[in-house]
């Protein structure tokens, strides 16, 4: 009965990793980055929300500034990553690291801030859960909507070649530098915009609220994209797919916590979940080689004839 | 159309395996001009081209396009006077990317990319009628992903995509080397065939020396980055292949030697 009533907290905490994800696919699955810079980033999100709004400033100037400082983060990576010939996986755990001073500093050397919900009255709170969830629901379609119209613009198709394959994006125009920067700082802008999301859900910020992002926003990716992959091919229905893979993974953690995990477990569950998920389309297609050998080596023989 | 002066290249210099890959490259196109390049393994023939699109810095020397230096500017900036064609077929086109996405891409190239749609209806329409040009059927595939193409099909959609706005200078890496020999023979009767429809200036670097003879207007050998050799007019449609390999062993001293050159002759 705890599973069940815990439901709607789950889907709503999925929906906010989820928009998270969001972020993380864009670099991941497009960009074909791996960016770590996003465990940083959705902290500061958490930390520009809760500073600004309990300084009395306006709670959506406060998501939009939220969203700015991802953006900067994602720059960071972006450049360090491009100009100076760093490694992603490299750039984003420069990032990530300065990330974490910077955030103490923007919480004034707090670890974590307050954010009381009785002085402020913001609309994403878990002691409102159910319209909580229609927020975020509705934040999350609209994201993907804009995300939708943004990749099916020319700048959106550069930004996908520039995944694809760089030397055809730069034989046809394309500066790929350029558009890796745009596709890390648009992602870092989601995730620090749901940092925010979360900070206020959970009515404080955290300095420490991003560790292992990257993990769970990989995993929202990875659940969405083997469970609905085969039938959403629609390029919202795949962000759509994300966010479904962010509540599926919440829904599981809540599970697991209801089952007796220790909460202390939860990251080495999450990354043993990762881990299976992103080995099971290695391992299906070492499976198909195995079987389909033959045929292939008879097929390849006659076409070659 | 384009001019080349004094080109030097040299790979991982000071280094045990330092590369001279081109040695002092002088060469001038004329409007219209379809060189074919032959040459031996490791003559710079590929280096030629891809200094030619700026993948690599030079060491000294110029390129000029049109009257336009381009010897500092970026792949992908001078990416709008070329059109270019690789010897992978993978290398062309987008993988994840449907047929008509890979197109409209390349119709963009050198325009600045905001926020207007990717693709709009009339080129749809235009792309149909390019694509039946190719006859293979891909105006049916267009929202298909160039990765479920074969080989043959991604090389010639990639020709396609690089004579696309007729490019001031078409660049083709031995594009047919990793075809079967009927495909190969498709995409070599459809370069010919835009090159002259669009009265295109050509560079193309082949392994077969009867297709360096049967194609183009001009030859140009190559040998340890230096040009050996270069015919024109009705002196190069007279040429034959044992012709081209005694000229070879007279003017480098040695033995022509390309390994895939071997095989298909």
């Amino acid at each position: 009965m705890a599973f069940f009533n815990a439901m709607p907290g789950a889907i709503t905490q999925g929906i906010i990793w989820g928009i998270m994800a969001i972020g993380v696919f864009l670099t991941f699955k497009i960009l074909d980055v791996a960016d770590l810079s996003v465990d940083g980033s959705f902290a500061t999100g958490g930390a520009v929300l809760v500073v600004m709004v309990t300084a009395g400033q306006n709670l959506y100037l406060a998501m939009f500034c939220a969203f700015l400082a991802g953006c900067a983060a994602g720059l960071a990576t972006g450049i360090l990553h491009t100009k100076f010939g760093i490694p992603a996986i490299l750039a984003g755990i420069l990032t990530q690291l300065s990330l974490y001073s910077i955030n103490l500093r923007i919480q004034s050397d707090m670890a974590n801030l307050p954010l009381s919900y009785m002085n402020y009255h913001y609309p994403i709170t878990l002691r409102n859960i159910i319209p909580s969830l229609a927020i975020c629901g509705g934040v999350a379609i609209c994201l993907i909507a804009m995300l939708y119209w943004f990749f099916g613009t020319e700048l959106g198709h550069a930004l996908r070649v520039t995944g694809s394959n760089q030397s055809m994006a730069r034989a046809n125009g394309i500066n790929t530098d350029t558009n890796k920067i745009i596709g890390i700082v648009l992602s870092n802008g989601i995730v620090a915009l749901s940092g925010g999301m979360l900070s206020q859900y959970q009515g404080f910020c955290d300095v420490n609220m991003g560790r292992g992002a990257i993990v769970i926003g990989l995993a929202a990716v990875i659940i969405g994209d083997v469970i609905f992959g085969k039938i959403f091919q629609n390029f919202a229905l795949k962000l759509l797919a994300t966010v479904f893979g962010g509540i599926i993974y919440y829904i599981v953690i809540t599970l697991v916590l209801n089952m007796g995990m220790k909460a202390n477990d939860l990251k080495l569950f999450s990354a043993i979940v990762v881990a299976i998920f992103l080995a099971i389309p290695y391992w299906r297609n070492k499976l198909k080689q195995r079987f389909h050998k033959p045929q292939n080596a008879i097929k390849e023989a006659t076409d070659n004839a | 159309m384009l001019e080349v002066k004094g080109l030097y290249k040299t790979f991982n210099p000071g280094s045990v395996n330092e590369k001279k890959a081109l040695n002092g490259i002088d060469l001038t196109l004329n409007d219209g001009d379809f060189v074919t390049i032959i040459g031996g393994n490791g003559a710079g023939k590929s280096t030629l081209l891809n200094m030619v699109a700026g993948v690599y810095p030079v060491d000294a020397g110029s390129i000029t396009i049109d009257g336009i230096d381009v010897t500092k500017l970026s792949e992908h900036k001078r990416a709008k006077y070329l059109g270019r064609v690789f010897q992978d077929p993978m290398m062309g086109t987008a993988a994840d990317m449907w047929l008509e996405e890979n197109l409209a891409v390349a119709n963009r190239r050198g325009q600045f990319r905001g926020f207007g749609w990717a693709i709009s209806h009339n080129e749809r329409k235009e792309f149909k009628e390019m694509l039946q040009k190719l006859d293979l059927g891909l105006e049916n595939r267009m929202t298909t992903k160039v990765g479920l193409l074969s080989g043959g099909q991604r090389q010639a959609v990639t020709l396609l995509m690089a004579v696309m706005n007729n490019p001031k200078l078409l660049l083709l890496d031995e594009h047919t080397a990793a075809l079967d020999p009927k495909t190969a023979a498709n995409v070599l009767r459809l370069s010919d065939k835009f090159i002259e429809e669009g009265h295109l200036t050509a560079l193309m670097v082949t392994h077969n020396m009867r297709d360096a003879i049967a194609h183009g207007n001009r030859l140009i050998m190559m040998n340890e980055g230096r040009i050996i050799l270069d015919v024109k007019g009705e002196e190069k449609q007279k040429l034959t292949v044992e012709e081209l390999l005694n000229e070879f062993a007279k003017l480098s001293g040695s033995e022509f030697a390309n390994d895939r050159a071997l095989l298909a002759n």
